[in-house]
């Protein structure tokens, strides 16, 4: 089987030789804007026969964070959750279209969403620590996935990445629920970081947080940017203006005949564009407060 | 408002209002009449309990002991009378269901809320599970009765020793099956979405999101599940009469955990307290060894009951 | 992967997005034990039936009906088996349990449901379900030896009487309430026919049933004789006892699922506590009342040992209409014909004679639970 069909469709604008100007991983990233984690192309999610969403088609850089917004009910975090395939469980959900992660096909038959998600890790709306001691759940996903030594390095290590540890480290074994909201999403974090991905996808992550916790994370999230490229789905404005490098606005198209809403995807652009000089009008009554 | 209040009248008018209110003599009958009907449930417990407990004395007054090492006998003065062989009979039911009910109904519970895909033959598994539930017992006496003792099916009967206390233990654990897989189903219900998330998010897969997030938070759920279903197998009677349990004599008197016993003639607690009963017309001594069998039954039974009780209530109060 | 070299470094194949193989089997082992234990179930309901039908189609059609056609009785050693004497019996003792179970555990219901406090509540429903927990041959034990000297002794033909008038005033009572509604459900020309046929027909089935339970009193009050060992009266009473539990839980699941906006539209207009709950929440949660009653019906045909120890019956029975005599139902002439010398033995087809009264039970109660679980589940859709 050969992959350099697929190869040149990876990179979408590619430098001169970017091939091995590419740094090794773990390095500060070079010119990165032009490496592309995620293609999607043409991307409906079907709920049963009801169309959920339709035809989005964008690119993710690597290395860089991306904002999606939108009104509510625009399909953003059913879009969020195709690329690490969490709409599998959803039993009678069905993706069409192409998303590529990393050159291959996520949705090829051969390809196990278990895997996926251990790559693409998540981070969900309201923090979902497991009932167990912090230790656990940061050493959740590397259980899982087999690994029974040097567990210890990794839950310190993640949980130093999600800026946590100076706060729990005399308490491992505590349970995670007696964490603050904003140490539980912060523990989530740690938790996704622990199992090794190179994608994090965050579903509102500070939605039910408080301004000091939120601002916490949205620190965390600029400087673990180097390590991850980073998906939020955010209804906070000024919250994807922030942190975002690039920003992808949705809406919903209302068909008043059969009283549906299909979600699509308006235009996306680099944040700064989103905000000051949009080049959709809908967009423009978005982020200027005329609308949603 | 308060103003117009002020009016003689109108105040007067409210006043009287209330007054009516506080009289409100059908209102205060109803009430009572549902009181009573609620009192009466409780005092007939009450009686229950207490007329058990007061014949009981004869027996466990006295001869305690004895009686719980006794074996079955043709007259209530025989010294020797007693509850051995029903306990024997009924301890062994209770871990014959525990091994074939539990694993088996926990199992399709998994599967059914888990795994099975929403179409119609899942749901007509479950309307079919439902509908079990439902079958009066005695006829699942006669299910083990066609399939474990006349062996019309594989010779199953040569397996169990015909009537014996294995035949007895597998009927009763067909008998819980439905309620087992009913009450832990709601159990996996319970467990929210964002703990299964959660999981899946960091790379678990299906079986390992269910035994490290669902089993253990279910955990309590089903544990009621399967105690309430213990206190009903151990407390059944029907099922093991179509079976063949014995109500007269037994011959032998095997020790608590002889399991070669297992294939022999039987009898357990429930089957000794009903030919106590019914023999207590003609030998009035019998009843107070029914009675004393009906204490030992009811220690086991409300035991596990309240425990399923307590462990329920604990559990919702917890997680609000 | 034939030549590394062109490939991004960022690239992945399609072998890296897989799990280990080990993981990966041990997923499928499982699905497929679990499928298994999800199909016992399946196959334990094919084995009921499948047993039931073919022993008792051995009997129907072995059985000389034309031989005992008319002849009362159950005596299965005798070759006799008239199935209205055992069923007539099972109508009694039913019968009798309603009366009991269906006000008390209802009466209950309303008082948990619509008057009591949390604390009175977190002591009076675990002394329910204690009552629930309690085994039939316990209840079995307290019908014939309590409830049949000292309630069933103590009914003379007086008080047999001024019973029946009362049960059946009451009972006369509820029917004529339900009766209006459904007049003016009738009057106001639903345009649906069947709902004006079922209309008509559920006041024929009330007027019916009183007629013949009227009549039936006083035919029983005429031919009166006092008993106070085992009767099917005692027996009533204490499968009446046994499923009061399944009356008052069921029944306060359904009033629980009525809405507090209803209660408090009603006390917003000032009506009393009594108004709100006899004339919002009791119509609002009137079908999984009807379900609260039919699987009681459904378990009180079905129980067997209370009947078979204080239902003052051995094995066999003569035909028996008043509750004051000794009967055998359905499922204690099935406990009674295996009992007798400890295994199923008996003259032709007395075995088979089990089976078909078994398929005969499993019927009615299958499809009482199918009649009840659609009247829950209108509770669940209304709300």
């Amino acid at each position: 089987m050969s992959m350099t069909d697929e190869a040149p469709r990876l990179i979408e604008r590619p430098v001169a030789a970017s091939g091995e100007a590419t740094p090794a991983p773990g390095m500060a990233p070079l010119a990165t804007e032009r490496d592309v984690v995620f293609q999607s192309q043409d991307v409906s999610v079907y709920y049963g026969s009801f169309r959920a969403v339709r035809d989005v088609t964008f690119d993710v850089p690597k290395n860089e964070i991306m904002a999606l917004i939108g009104p509510s009910g625009c399909g953003k975090s059913t879009v969020l959750r195709c690329y690490n395939r969490m709409n599998d469980l959803i039993e009678n959900a069905r993706v069409t279209g192409s998303i590529t992660y990393r050159g291959t096909d996520l949705y090829d038959e051969r390809v196990d969403p278990v895997e996926v998600r251990r790559r693409i890790g998540m981070v969900f709306q309201k923090p979902n620590p497991f009932p167990k001691s912090i230790y656990d759940n940061v050493a959740y996903g590397p259980r899982v996935a087999g690994q029974k030594k040097g567990l210890d390095d990794i839950v310190e290590n993640s949980l130093r990445k999600a800026a946590l540890w100076e706060e729990v480290n005399d308490r491992l074994n505590d349970s995670a629920l007696g964490l603050s909201g904003g140490q539980q999403q912060r523990l989530c974090i740690a938790r996704a970081i622990a199992v090794g991905p190179d994608v994090l996808l965050m579903d509102e992550p500070c939605s039910a947080l408080d301004p000091i916790a939120t601002a916490r994370i949205e620190d965390l999230m600029q400087e673990i940017k180097q390590d991850y490229t980073i998906m939020i789905v955010t209804h906070n404005m000024q919250q994807a203006a922030r942190v975002s490098d690039t920003t992808a606005f949705f809406t919903a198209d209302v068909r008043s005949e059969n009283d549906t809403r299909t979600g699509i995807l308006v235009e996306v652009d680099t944040t700064q564009k989103i905000f000051s000089n949009p080049s959709d009008e809908r967009t423009e009554n978005y982020v200027t407060g005329r609308f949603g | 408002m308060i103003s117009r209040l002020s009016d003689d009248r109108s105040r007067a008018a409210i006043a009287a209002s209330i007054e009516r209110r506080r009289g409100d003599t059908r209102g205060l009958l109803f009430k009572t009449v549902l009181q009573m009907c609620l009192l009466i449930t409780l005092a007939l417990l009450a009686v229950l309990l207490v007329t058990v407990a007061l014949d009981s004395t004869d027996q466990i007054g006295t001869r305690l002991w004895d009686f719980l090492q006794g074996t079955l006998r043709s007259r209530s003065t025989d010294e020797r009378l007693g509850l051995h062989q029903g306990m024997y009979g009924s301890l062994w039911i209770a871990i014959i269901v525990a091994v074939l009910a539990f694993p088996v109904g926990i199992g399709a519970a998994v599967y059914l809320e888990e795994y099975a895909p929403r179409n119609r033959f899942t749901s007509f598994i479950e309307v079919n599970i439902r509908n079990l539930a439902g079958v009066p017992s005695v006829v699942y006496g006669l299910v083990g009765l066609a399939l474990l003792l006349n062996g019309q099916i594989f010779g199953l009967d040569r397996f169990t020793g015909g009537s014996s206390a294995l035949s007895g233990g597998i009927t009763l654990a067909i008998l819980v099956l439905p309620i087992v897989v009913i009450t832990s189903g709601e159990a996996f219900r319970a467990v929210p979405i964002e703990l299964r998330e959660g999981a899946y998010g960091v790379g678990a897969t299906k079986w390992e999101v269910i035994r490290t997030q669902v089993l253990p938070y279910a955990a309590p759920g089903i544990l009621t599940g399967t105690l309430l279903s213990m206190a009903r197998a151990v407390g059944e009677a029907a099922p093991l009469i179509l079976v063949g349990a014995i109500s007269g004599r037994l011959g032998d008197n095997p020790g608590l955990f002889d399991i070669g016993a297992l294939t022999d003639q039987f009898t357990a607690l429930p089957i000794v307290i009903t030919s106590w009963t019914v023999q207590s017309g003609r030998d009035g001594g019998f009843t107070a060894a029914a009675a004393a069998a009906i204490v030992v039954l009811l220690v086991f039974v409300l035991m596990m009951n309240s425990a399923a009780i307590l462990l329920r209530n604990r559990f919702e109060k917890k997680r609000g | 992967m034939t030549d590394t070299s062109v490939v991004h470094p960022d690239q992945l194949t399609v072998d890296q997005l897989q799990i280990a193989p080990s993981r990966r089997y041990r997923e499928v082992i499982i699905r497929y034990t679990l499928v298994v234990a999800a199909l016992v179930s399946v196959l334990v309901s094919t084995l009921i039936v499948w047993s039931l039908l073919r022993e008792a189609w051995t009997f129907i059609t072995g059985v000389v009906w034309a031989d005992t056609w008319g002849q009362r009785g159950w005596f299965p050693r005798r070759g006799l088996y008239d199935i209205p004497t055992i069923v007539v019996a099972s109508l009694i003792v039913t019968g009798i349990a309603m009366v009991v179970a269906g006000p008390l555990g209802l009466g209950a219901a309303v008082y948990l449901s619509e008057y009591a406090n949390r604390r009175v509540r977190s002591w009076l429903k675990p002394a329910l379900e204690i009552l629930a927990g309690i085994p039939s041959v316990v209840l079995g034990f307290f019908a014939l030896t309590w409830i049949a000297p000292n309630i069933v002794g103590h009914i003379g033909r007086t008080t047999f009487l001024v019973l029946g008038a009362v049960i059946l005033l009451g009972y006369a009572a509820i029917s004529a309430g339900l009766a209006r509604t459904k007049i003016k459900q009738y009057r106001e020309g639903t345009a649906d026919p069947s709902a004006r046929i079922g209309a008509v027909a559920s006041i024929a089935m009330l007027v019916v049933v009183f007629v013949l339970a009227g009549a039936w009193t006083l035919n029983v009050w005429l031919e009166f004789v006092p008993n106070n060992a085992g009767s099917l009266a005692a027996a009533g009473i204490g499968v009446g006892i046994l499923t009061i539990p399944l009356v008052a839980s069921i029944s306060e699941d359904a009033m629980a699922a009525v809405p507090d906006s209803l209660r408090e539209a009603s006390a917003g207009l000032g009506a009393r506590k009594m108004t709100t709950a006899s004339s919002v929440v009791l119509p609002a949660a009137i079908s999984g009342i009807v379900a609260a009653f039919i699987v009681a019906v459904s378990r009180a045909i079905g129980e067997t040992m209370v009947v078979f120890m204080a239902g003052g019956a051995a094995d066999a029975a003569r035909f028996a209409d008043s509750p004051m005599e000794g009967g055998l139902t359905m499922t204690a002439a099935m406990a009674s014909l295996a009992s007798g010398t400890d295994s199923v033995v008996g003259e032709g087809l007395t075995f088979q004679s089990l089976y078909f009264v078994g398929l005969l039970l499993f019927l009615i109660t299958l499809s009482l639970n199918i009649i009840a679980s659609r009247f829950v589940s209108k509770v669940r859709e209304a709300y």
